[in-house]
């Protein structure tokens, strides 16, 4: 009995002291908060710790590993060309915009060129994966601010891009088309025609998403102004591709580099944003997939004619050296280490993934804002969780 | 009056039918007309096809599928409030749907404080949803019911104040007597169209519209339930019947306020008197009118909670700091104009 009633007689001085506490300065206890590694906005299994103080968050860090496959272990124990149908699973939206990266390396190495008929087909799907990844983040946009309608108009027409590439490679979503060397296959008869159609289709769906939502005063609100990232400090967490051009760093790999990809023979523009907030993150992304349509349509009107694949050995040995290839990727750059030892397959290979630095800035953008700027940041960022983890 | 009087119980049985009926029909025909078709066909695809023709059973088979789950509880809830908080949001609907004239005699009650009255209730599902928040033992649902409850006070205000001036211009709380106003009233001298209380209240209309937008927490002030950020709110933790009532409600509370603003706003259940030489004040509105009001009203309540569901699927959603601002910096200042400017032209005129 008397157990109790020390108990008790303790949790009224505790409550007093904390009645005391928050007479004198309203002192508040903080909340941790798990976001993910289940949570509809997490585009996978990203998990994000905040501390929140009310609405607002105080301390931030992002935790990955849930997704881990060892993508870069695992390539030790193929050969080059069975590489391909690994790395094409990193960024899955963008498959084909992974093989490339790695085949040029490989090709690099083994100081072969693809022709180039083989170069124009290779850019043409490297964009159409841009567009079909970009056009994605265009909808899921609308999801995350609260919209559903555009998700489904981005479905649609990326119906359309995905068509094109399965009808080009066999593969919808994992293509594994590109081999070093060349390519697997020449277009099929058709395909041209049909490509031009399905980019004039996606210009539209770009206006009517500047219409519905890039126009919309409460997306403007949400956005404008929130997760301003500085390019000073873009620079410093090695953040890329659109998330770095929305920063006003004009840098662009398509243009600032001379591989054999075709981006050099057609006239084509890199966008930059100023501002660096989430609207000019989400803006850049818009601007890029038209721009991204034009320069397929570009590409189709003067593709060669010839070969598609290089004279390459009928087993593939890669001479011992290293080589570092990177391009400019859907989500940002995506570049391959490859260290060969002149074996079959690789010895070790590193693979540089967009979203694992694009999304190290998270504890420094999300700190102060509010749950749902959270939400906001983390869309305008975009990542791919298959990315991050790989 | 009806020339057949019934017994004490069978009348109350009837307004239970009837309030069930007024409950449960608006709320069918949102979810399947609105919420399954019309959003489908926005966002070009087909919708529920296959439950009966054009997926028209689709809403017995979601029924039925909520009705077979478990009714769970997490382990640090407290229970009791849990499994109460759906019952709640749900009664403040019934509350609601009892003061609605559907006809000159077919209403489930009609006292002079109508308009008090609603409003007054219109405010218990704020405590169903807190406590569904609080109880869950969920952080996200915590979160959830903290805003709902910020935001549904901070939207009473600007409705209360938007019903204020219907009220000033009708000169009664009687939500009866206010349809009755506006279907014998003429606009200056000309009687063909009654005086709907929506040409001379447009900004009351606005607000209240947006009000109840707010009120049944649909985009974009669906913050308490904002699935991308706080899963789902304060329903996160619901699942079988128990969150099939809070859907029930959500909708069957679109409908309502639906049928409440036709009601302030739109001329309620009636025609305008003068197409038949009806005069209000010697209540010679014909019997049939107790058969024609509720298709009149169910036809405005199907135009304005369309309305609520357009705006629903093609906005996003504001912030919840962007959301208070809106509310007590525009709305509830451009209210105040509304009735300081009704209160003048009424003393005037």
């Amino acid at each position: 009995m008397t157990d109790l009633a020390d108990r008790q007689k303790l949790s009224y001085i505790a409550a007093q002291a904390a009645d005391a506490r928050l007479n004198v300065e309203l002192e508040t206890e903080g909340m941790t908060l798990n976001i993910g590694p289940q949570h509809p906005a997490t585009h996978g299994t990203l998990r994000i710790i905040v501390r929140l103080d009310g609405e607002q968050v105080v301390w931030a860090e992002p935790s990955a590993g849930y997704m881990h496959r060892g993508y870069e272990k695992l390539t030790e124990v193929r050969t080059f060309p069975q590489v391909t149908a690994l790395v094409n699973r990193i960024d899955w939206l963008g498959s084909f915009a992974n093989e490339v990266p790695f085949i040029l390396a490989a090709e690099k190495l083994m100081e072969i060129e693809a022709p180039p008929r083989a170069q124009w087909i290779r850019t043409i799907l490297f964009e159409l994966s841009r567009i079909a990844n970009v056009g994605l983040f265009l909808g899921d946009l609308g999801v995350q601010l609260g919209a559903v309608t555009p998700v489904f108009m981005a479905f649609r027409d990326r119906e359309h891009v995905l068509n094109l590439i399965e009808g080009a490679t066999g593969g919808r979503f994992h293509p594994n088309f590109d081999r070093i060397g060349g390519l697997k296959d020449d277009l099929p008869a058709g395909w041209i025609a049909e490509t031009k159609q399905v980019m004039k289709k996606l210009r539209n769906f770009c206006t009517e998403m500047e219409d519905l939502l890039f126009g919309n005063e409460i997306f403007q609100s949400r956005l404008r102004g929130i997760g301003v990232i500085p390019a000073e400090v873009a620079k410093q967490y090695g953040l890329s591709g659109a998330n770095l051009r929305a920063s006003g760093v004009d840098w662009d790999l398509r243009r600032d580099q001379s591989l054999p990809l075709a981006y050099d023979k057609v006239d084509w523009k890199v966008w930059t944003h100023p501002d660096g907030d989430s609207f000019a993150r989400c803006w850049i992304r818009l601007q890029e997939t038209r721009e991204s349509t034009l320069i397929v349509d570009q590409l189709l009107d003067t593709m060669p004619s010839g070969p598609i694949m290089a004279k390459v050995p009928r087993i593939i040995k890669v001479p011992e050296g290293e080589a570092w290839v990177s391009t400019e990727n859907p989500l940002g750059e995506m570049g391959y280490y490859v260290v060969s030892k002149g074996d079959l397959g690789p010895f070790r290979v590193k693979i540089r993934s967009a979203s694992f630095n694009n999304i190290s800035i998270v504890p420094w953008v999300l700190r102060g804002v509010y749950v749902p700027d959270v939400i906001s940041i983390l869309a305008s960022l975009y990542f791919i969780l298959g990315d991050i983890d790989r | 009056m009806l020339a057949v009087d019934l017994p004490y119980w069978a009348q109350s049985l009837l307004r239970v039918l009837g309030g069930t009926v007024a409950v449960l029909l608006p709320a069918g025909t949102i979810v399947y007309l609105f919420l399954f078709k019309m959003m489908s066909f926005m966002q070009s695809r087909l919708g529920p096809m296959e439950a009966g023709p054009y997926g028209s059973m689709q809403l017995f088979a979601e029924v039925g599928k909520w009705l077979q789950k478990e009714d769970l509880a997490p382990d640090g809830a407290d229970k009791r409030i849990y499994r109460m908080a759906p019952l709640v949001v749900l009664v403040s609907t019934f509350l609601l749907v009892a003061v609605v004239p559907f006809g000159p005699d077919a209403y489930f009650t009609n006292f002079d404080a109508g308009v008090f009255y609603m409003l007054a209730v219109s405010s218990i599902s704020t405590l169903g949803i807190l406590m569904a928040g609080w109880s869950s033992a969920n952080k996200y649902s915590l979160l959830g019911g903290l805003r709902a409850a910020g935001q549904l006070i901070a939207y009473e205000l600007p409705m209360v104040l938007a019903v204020l001036g219907v009220v000033i211009q009708a000169g009664t709380m009687n939500l009866q007597q206010i349809v009755v106003k506006q279907n014998s009233d003429s606009i200056f001298g000309w009687d063909g169209l009654g005086n709907p209380y929506i040409l001379t209240q447009f900004i009351g209309f606005a607000i209240f519209m947006i009000a109840v937008q707010a009120e049944l927490t649909q985009t974009p002030f669906d913050m308490p339930i904002a699935e991308s950020e706080l899963v789902s709110g304060y329903m996160t933790e619901y699942s079988g019947f128990r969150f099939l009532i809070f859907f029930i409600a959500e909708f069957a509370t679109a409908g309502v306020f639906s049928l409440i603003a036709s009601v302030l706003f739109l001329g309620g259940w009636g025609v305008p008197f003068s197409w038949f030489g009806w005069d209000a004040a010697t209540g010679s509105v014909d019997n049939w009118m107790n058969v024609a009001g509720p298709i009149i009203m169910i036809t405005k309540m199907m135009v304005l909670s369309g309305i609520i569901m357009w705006v629903r699927f093609s906005y996003p959603r504001f912030r919840e700091d962007q959301l208070q601002r809106f509310a007590w910096k525009v709305l509830i200042p451009v209210s105040l104009l509304n009735i300081m400017l009704t209160a003048i032209l009424k003393v005037a005129f």
